[in-house]
C-alpha cells in the first residue's frame, strides 16, 4: 500500500476545503476525498444563481480560502482558484464507505479504487446525504422530489414545495421568480413562523407573497399526496389542492449510519442528535475529527473557521482562540466566577437542563444569541406583567417564584439547572408573576427566537421544555395543594400530543381512559343524539377533559375533537387514579367539576327530546363558529344581524377612539344564522401575529388584549401572519377639527375614519410624512367603559364574548 | 387582575339583547310608570280644578317643563352617538332609554296641553314634536323589521365588493367589444360609462332604476342588426350574458341601497324636526312668559 497521509479529508464542502487549503499551506501531507466530479457539492446544488449570504457578520473568516456575500457562480469559482493555489490534493469520485483501523493508521475505502491511509481522518461530509423524507400517504409517488436543480425547467404547473428552511424558501423563490414561467407556487410551513431561516430569504418569501405571485400556507402540513392533487391540513381543517409537483425541502438529519460505524457515538439515539466532539473537533474515537454541517453548524462561515482550526488542532496547537471567542468574552465579561469562556459554556450547558444535549459547538452559536447574568439574592429577574418573552435557565442557585400577588411572601422554588419564563415562548404573555433570586444566582437569558430554534434543532431540549411546561400546568390546572413530588409518577407516562384541527383524541362510546391536557387550542364535546352529533361543550385550553371515564371506569359518553390545531398531554389513567386515592381532596374536586358537566350535557340532552331544532340550531352556530377560528380566540367581535342597523357606528366608534383608523370592518366577514363574525382581531390565545415580531412589539395586555406597542418597525410580517386580516398597515391621518365644529359648521370630515381623499389632501397642507405602521385592535386598552365597538352600538348587535361563554349552554336557554 | 396597579377593571357588554329588550324593558316600565302617574295627577287634578288644568296650571308647568326637558334630553342623543368617551356609557342604553321616554312625551305634552289646541306657535311645537315621535316610531319600525332584509340581501358581499364586480364586468365589457362595429360599440360604451349605481336618495329609496342605463344597453342590443361575422355575433351573445350579469349585480346592490335608505331616511325627517322642534319650544317658552 501507498503513503501514509498525516491527514485525510473527507468531503469538500466549506468546511473540508478550508481544511485541506490549511493543511496544504500548512505543507501537511494531506488528501481532500470528494465524492463527486466537483468541489462543495452542497453549494454546486444550490440553484442557478443563488445569493450566497455571508452570516453572522461579527464573525470574523479564518481560512485560507475567500468567502463573501455573493453569487454561487463567483464562490465556487473562487474556491477553485483558492484551492488550486493552496496546492491541495483532492482527488475527485472519492466516494467513501467505511473508515476502519484507529488513530495513526486508518484505512478509508472507497466504493471503487484502492483504499487510502491516513493517520488522521477529518469528516466533513455535511448533512446532504439523507434529506428527511415526507412521510404522509402517496409520498413515493414520481412527482415527489428532493432536489430542485433549475427552477427554470418548470412552466405552468401547480407546485407545492414542503419546508420552511432556507433551502424550500430560496426553491419556492426561484419557482415564482419568472411570472412567464406561469407556476402556481405553494409553500408550507410546519409552524407559524420562519424560525429556522434567515431573515433576508423570509422578507423575500413575504414580499413575493404579497406581490400575489406565491401563496404561504403556515402551520399546514401535507396529509395524502394523489396524482395531480395534494391535500393539507390546516388550522382551519383539511383542504385538497391542484399539484402536479412536490418539491419537499426538510432539512437533512446527519449520514448517521456511516458516521456510527466508523465508531463515532452521537449524544442522543434522538434523530436529531449530533456527534459528540471534544472542544477540538475530535469524535469518541480518537483520531477522527468532525466539523461543519455534520458537527452542527450549517453556516459556511462557521464551517470554513472550523476546517481551520481542526487542521491546527491536529497540527498539536492548543491554545488557538476560537474566531468567535472574542465575541464571547465580551459577552461574559463582568460575571462572577473568573471562567474562561469555554469553562462558561460547559458550565452553562452542564447545568442548564435544555442545553444538555447542545454539543460544545453549538453552545458557543447559541451563547452568541443569548445573555448570561448573575443576580444578588432577592433580586427581582421579572416583575409581574412585565412585558417579556424570553426564557431563562437556571445555571447556579435558585429563584423563587412570587405565586400569590397579595402577598410576595408565599413563594415556590425553582431550582438549578430548570427553567423558568416558558410561558412565553408560547404566547408572549406578560409575566405571569415576579420572579426573584433566591441566592445568589446565574441565569441564562435566552430570547424567544433562539429558544424556538433551540427546540427546533434539539430535541431533547424540546422534550424537557415540554415536560417542565406540563408539570407546571398540571400543577396549575388541579391546584389541591399539589407538589411536584405528587405528580411525578404521573408525567412519568405523560405523552404530548399534536392535534389536527377535527381530529378527535376521545371516541364516544370507546373503552379508554387516560386524561387529557389541553396544553394550547382548544377542544369541542360532542355527543350523539338521535343519529346526530350534538355540541355538547367547548374545552378551552388550559383545562382537562376524560375526567369521567378515567374516575368511573366506563366507556367514552361523548367525542372531544380538535377544534384547532391544539396540543394536548395525555396522562395515562392508573397512575393518575392512583394520584386520587393518595389526594381526597384532588378527588372530591374532580367530582364536583364531572358532576357539572354532567348536568350540563344532562340538560342538553332532556332539551333535544322536548326542543330539537333549538339544539340542533345551538349545536351547528357552535360548529360554524369554531370553523371561524374562534376556537382560537379569547374575545372576539360577534354582530347579531337581527339587530344590526348597518350604521358603522362601531367602526366610526373605533376610529374616534384611536388615532382615526378603524381597526375592524363591519362589513367583511362571515356570517351563519344571523351571526357576523366580522374581520376584527380575536386576541388568539396563541397569536400568530406574535410569531415573528422582529422588535417584539406585540404583546399581551392585563386584559387579556393583544396590542402593538409604539416600538413598531413597520415591518408587516405581523399583518402576513394573521391568518383573519385584521391587521393593516397605514399611518394616523392627520388630526380633524373638533367634532362641534363638524356638527355646526360642516367642518372636516365628520365622524369616523377619513376618506381617503380628505387624508390625502389634508396630510399634504399638514407637510408631515409618517411611516406606514402595523395597526390593530387593542380592546380599547385602557379604556375604563371597555370596546369602543360595543359602546357605540345603538342597538345592542355588537357583543364580545369569549369562546366558552358563547359556546355555553346558556344558549340553548334562549329558544 | 384587577389588582394590577394602573389597570381598571372594565365592563364588557356580553349580555346579548336588543335595545328594546334592555335590562329586562327597564325604560319602557319608567316610561309606562311616568304617564300613569300623570294621568292619574292629571284627573285627580281636573276633578278638582274649576277648568281643566292648561299649560298655565301648576300642573301645566310641571309637565311643560318636564316636557321640555325631556326633548332637550332627547335631541342629545344626536351628540352622545358621536362623542365618543372612554368612560361607562352604552349607546344602547340611551337608544332604550331615548325611545320609551320619547314615547311617553306623547302623554306628558298633551297633558300639558291641556288639549287646547289652536294656530299658534304652541300648537305648532305640539305639532313637531308629534311628527318627530311618529317619525322615530317609523324608525323603530325600520330598525325591528329590515335589518334581517339588509343582511339576507347581500349575504357575505360587502358593498366594496359589489363595486368592484361592476367594475370588472365593465373591464369584460370593454374586451369582448373589440370586434364590434361602431353602433354595436356605442351600445356597450353607453352600458359601461352610464350606468349609475345608486343615484339620488329618491331613487335609492324608491329602488326605481327604470332608466337604467344597463338595461337600455340591453334592450338595445337585442335590437342591433345581424352582424356579418360569426366573430361578432359570438361576442354579442357574450356581451348579452356579461350584460346579464351585471344587471343582476346592480339589482342586489341597489337592493342593499333601498334597504339602507329606509332603515336611514327616517331620520331625514327626525332630525331637521327635532332642531324645528327646539326652534319653536324656544319660541313657544318666550312667548309664554312675554305675554304673561
Ligand atoms: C439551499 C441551501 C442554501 C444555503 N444557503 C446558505 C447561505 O446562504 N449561507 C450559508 O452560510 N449557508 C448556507 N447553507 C448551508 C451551507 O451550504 C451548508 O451548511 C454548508 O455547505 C455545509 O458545509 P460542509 O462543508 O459541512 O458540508 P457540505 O457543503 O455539505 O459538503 C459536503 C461534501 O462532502 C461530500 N461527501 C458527502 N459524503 C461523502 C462521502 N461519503 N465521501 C466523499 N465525499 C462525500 C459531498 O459531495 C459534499 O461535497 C445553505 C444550504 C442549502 C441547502
Ligand atoms: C318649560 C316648558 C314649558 C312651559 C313653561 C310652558 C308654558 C305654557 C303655558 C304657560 C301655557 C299656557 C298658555 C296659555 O294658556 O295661553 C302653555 C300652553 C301650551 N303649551 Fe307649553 N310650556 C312648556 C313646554 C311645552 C312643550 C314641550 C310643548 C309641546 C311641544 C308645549 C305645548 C303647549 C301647547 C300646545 C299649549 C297650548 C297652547 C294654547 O293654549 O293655545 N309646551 N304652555
Ligand atoms: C321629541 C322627541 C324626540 C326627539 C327630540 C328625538 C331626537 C332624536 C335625535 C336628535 C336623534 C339622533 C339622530 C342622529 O343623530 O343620528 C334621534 C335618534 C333616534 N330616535 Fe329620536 N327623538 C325623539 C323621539 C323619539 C321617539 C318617540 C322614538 C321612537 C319611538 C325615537 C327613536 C329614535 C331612534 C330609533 C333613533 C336612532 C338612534 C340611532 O340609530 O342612533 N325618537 N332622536
Amino acid at each position: 500500500m501507498s503513503e501514509v497521509f498525516k491527514i485525510a479529508i473527507i468531503g469538500s464542502g466549506p468546511a473540508g476545503m478550508s481544511a485541506a487549503a490549511h493543511a496544504a499551506r500548512k505543507g501537511l501531507s494531506h488528501v481532500l476525498l470528494e465524492k463527486t466530479d466537483h468541489l462543495s457539492d452542497t453549494i454546486y446544488r444550490y440553484q442557478k444563481g443563488k445569493h450566497v449570504m455571508a452570516t453572522p457578520s461579527v464573525l470574523v473568516l479564518r481560512s485560507d480560502c475567500e468567502f463573501d456575500a455573493g453569487k454561487r457562480e463567483k464562490i465556487l469559482e473562487q474556491w477553485d482558484a483558492d484551492v488550486k493555489a493552496a496546492g491541495v490534493n483532492v482527488r475527485f469520485n472519492a466516494d467513501v464507505k467505511a473508515i476502519t483501523g484507529d488513530q495513526g493508521d486508518f484505512t478509508i475505502e472507497l466504493t471503487k479504487g484502492a483504499p487510502i491511509r491516513a493517520e488522521n481522518v477529518i469528516l466533513a461530509i455535511g448533512t446532504q446525504g439523507n434529506p428527511n423524507l415526507m412521510r404522509c400517504e402517496g409520498a413515493n409517488l414520481p412527482h415527489v422530489q428532493y432536489q430542485l436543480d433549475d427552477p427554470g425547467e418548470y412552466t405552468d404547473e401547480h407546485i407545492f414545495v414542503v419546508g420552511s428552511g432556507d433551502a424550500g424558501i430560496e426553491n419556492a423563490l426561484g419557482l415564482a421568480a419568472d411570472a412567464a414561467q406561469g407556476n402556481t407556487v405553494t409553500i408550507l410551513n410546519r409552524s407559524a413562523d420562519f424560525a429556522r431561516a434567515k431573515k433576508a430569504n423570509v422578507d423575500a418569501l413575504m414580499a413575493t407573497r404579497d406581490a400575489g405571485r406565491m401563496t404561504v400556507m403556515t402551520e399546514t402540513t401535507p396529509s395524502l399526496v394523489e396524482p395531480g392533487w395534494i391535500t393539507v391540513d390546516t388550522p382551519q381543517g383539511s383542504s385538497r389542492h391542484r399539484c402536479d409537483r412536490i418539491i419537499a425541502r426538510m432539512g437533512a438529519s446527519p449520514p448517521r449510519k456511516f458516521v456510527e460505524s466508523c465508531g463515532i457515538a452521537f449524544a442522543s439515539d434522538s434523530p436529531g442528535a449530533f456527534p459528540t466532539l471534544s472542544p477540538t473537533f475530535e469524535t469518541t474515537k480518537p483520531g477522527i475529527y468532525v466539523i461543519g454541517a455534520l458537527a452542527g453548524y450549517p453556516l459556511i462561515k462557521h464551517c470554513m473557521n472550523q476546517g481551520y482550526d481542526v487542521v491546527e488542532f491536529i497540527m498539536g496547537v492548543t491554545d488557538l482562540e476560537p474566531a468567535d471567542e472574542p465575541l464571547l468574552k465580551e459577552k461574559l465579561a463582568g460575571l462572577p466566577g473568573n471562567r474562561k469562556v469555554s469553562e462558561w459554556l460547559a458550565f452553562l450547558r452542564e447545568n442548564v437542563e435544555i442545553l444538555n444535549g447542545l454539543s460544545p459547538l453549538q453552545m458557543r452559536e447559541f451563547l452568541l444569541d443569548s445573555d448570561v447574568r448573575a443576580y444578588k439574592a432577592d433580586e427581582a429577574i421579572f416583575i409581574r406583567n412585565a412585558p417579556g418573552s424570553s426564557v431563562f435557565g437556571i445555571a447556579s442557585g435558585s429563584v423563587k417564584v412570587e405565586v400569590d400577588p397579595s402577598n410576595p411572601n408565599i413563594t415556590v422554588p425553582i431550582g438549578k439547572g430548570s427553567i423558568f419564563g416558558e410561558v412565553g415562548l408560547i404566547s408572549g404573555r406578560k409575566r405571569g408573576a415576579t420572579i426573584r433570586a433566591a441566592e445568589p444566582t446565574i441565569c441564562i437569558e435566552i430570547p424567544r427566537m433562539a429558544a424556538l430554534k433551540l427546540m427546533a434543532q434539539v430535541p431533547e431540549a424540546r422534550d424537557t421544555v415540554n415536560r417542565i411546561t406540563s408539570e407546571r400546568q398540571v400543577l396549575q390546572i388541579f391546584k389541591s395543594g399539589l407538589t411536584p413530588a405528587d405528580i411525578q409518577e404521573v408525567l412519568a407516562g405523560a405523552e404530548v400530543m399534536e392535534v389536527r384541527p377535527g381530529q378527535a383524541i376521545i371516541n364516544e362510546g370507546d373503552v379508554s381512559d387516560d386524561l387529557y391536557i389541553i396544553r394550547s387550542g382548544s377542544m369541542i364535546v360532542e355527543k350523539n343524539l338521535g343519529g346526530k352529533p350534538v355540541f355538547m361543550s367547548y374545552v378551552p385550553a388550559g383545562s382537562y377533559s376524560g375526567e369521567m371515564a378515567m374516575i368511573e371506569r366506563s366507556p367514552r359518553v361523548a367525542t372531544v375533537k380538535a377544534a384547532i390545531r391544539s396540543t394536548v398531554v395525555k396522562l395515562p389513567a392508573e397512575p393518575f387514579r392512583r394520584l386520587l386515592s393518595r389526594k381526597p381532596e384532588l378527588r372530591k374536586r374532580m367530582e364536583e367539576e364531572m358532576h357539572a358537566r354532567k348536568e350540563i350535557n344532562a340538560f342538553i340532552e332532556s332539551q333535544k327530546e322536548e326542543f330539537g331544532g333549538a339544539v340542533d340550531m345551538y349545536s351547528s352556530v357552535a360548529n360554524f363558529l369554531i370553523k371561524q377560528g374562534i376556537g382560537e380566540a379569547t374575545d372576539v367581535l360577534l354582530i347579531d344581524e337581527s339587530l344590526c342597523v348597518g350604521c358603522d357606528n362601531c367602526e366610526k366608534a373605533c376610529a374616534d377612539s384611536h388615532d382615526g383608523i378603524s381597526r375592524l370592518n363591519r362589513e367583511a366577514g362571515t356570517t351563519f344564522a344571523n351571526i357576523h363574525v366580522p374581520t376584527s382581531c380575536r386576541h388568539c390565545e396563541h397569536p400568530h401575529c406574535m410569531s415573528d415580531c422582529p422588535p417584539n412589539a406585540i404583546r399581551r395586555g392585563p386584559d387579556g388584549e393583544v396590542f402593538i406597542s409604539d416600538t413598531c418597525i413597520g415591518c408587516g410580517n405581523c399583518q402576513r401572519a394573521c391568518p383573519y386580516g385584521v391587521i393593516q398597515m397605514d399611518k394616523p391621518p392627520p388630526k380633524k377639527p373638533p367634532l362641534w365644529e363638524w356638527m355646526l359648521f360642516g367642518k372636516g370630515p365628520g365622524p369616523g375614519q377619513p376618506s381617503y381623499e380628505w387624508r390625502k389632501k389634508a396630510t399634504k397642507a399638514e407637510g408631515a410624512e409618517s411611516p406606514k405602521l402595523a395597526i390593530k385592535c387593542d380592546m380599547c386598552s385602557g379604556k375604563p367603559g371597555g370596546p369602543a365597538c360595543v359602546r357605540a352600538c345603538p342597538t345592542g348587535a355588537a357583543i364580545r364574548v369569549t369562546p366558552d361563554a358563547f359556546l355555553s349552554v346558556a344558549r340553548v336557554d334562549r329558544r | 387582575m384587577s389588582d394590577v396597579a394602573g389597570h381598571t377593571e372594565r365592563v364588557r357588554q356580553r349580555t346579548h339583547e336588543g335595545f328594546l329588550a334592555y335590562k329586562g324593558f327597564r325604560w319602557a316600565q319608567v316610561a309606562t310608570a311616568l304617564c300613569v302617574v300623570a294621568v292619574g295627577v292629571y284627573f285627580v287634578a281636573a276633578s278638582r280644578l274649576a277648568e281643566p288644568p292648561s299649560g298655565g296650571s301648576w300642573l301645566g308647568y310641571l309637565l311643560g317643563t318636564m316636557s321640555a326637558g325631556l326633548i332637550v334630553w332627547l335631541a342629545c342623543l344626536g351628540i352622545r352617538k358621536r362623542v365618543i368617551t372612554a368612560g361607562h356609557y352604552s349607546l344602547k342604553a340611551w337608544v332604550s332609554a331615548h325611545v320609551y321616554l320619547g314615547l311617553s312625551l306623547v302623554v306628558l305634552g298633551t297633558l300639558h296641553t291641556g288639549f287646547q289646541f289652536g294656530w299658534n306657535v304652541h300648537t305648532l311645537a305640539y305639532a313637531l314634536m308629534m311628527l318627530v315621535i311618529a317619525s322615530g316610531a317609523l324608525g323603530i319600525w325600520a330598525y325591528a323589521t329590515l335589518p334581517e332584509r339588509l343582511h339576507g340581501n347581500r349575504g357575505e358581499t360587502t358593498r366594496k365588493q359589489m363595486i368592484e364586480a361592476v367594475e370588472s364586468l365593465d373591464r369584460q365589457l370593454a374586451d369582448l367589444a373589440q370586434p364590434l362595429d361602431r353602433a354595436g360599440a356605442e351600445v356597450v360604451r353607453r352600458s359601461i360609462e352610464d350606468t349609475e349605481m345608486g343615484g339620488g336618495f329618491w331613487t335609492r329609496l324608491t329602488n326605481d332604476h327604470r332608466g337604467c342605463a344597463n338595461k337600455r344597453a340591453m334592450v338595445q342590443l337585442r335590437a342591433l342588426p345581424n352582424p356579418p361575422s360569426a366573430r361578432q355575433a359570438e361576442a354579442l351573445t357574450r356581451i348579452e350574458q356579461v350584460m346579464k350579469q351585471k344587471d343582476a349585480v346592480l339589482t342586489k346592490a341597489r337592493r342593499q341601497m333601498q334597504i339602507t335608505a329606509m332603515l336611514e331616511g327616517w331620520l331625514f325627517v327626525h332630525i331637521p324636526a327635532t332642531f324645528a322642534l327646539l326652534a319653536a319650544l324656544t319660541a313657544h317658552i318666550v312667548s309664554v312668559f312675554a305675554y304673561w
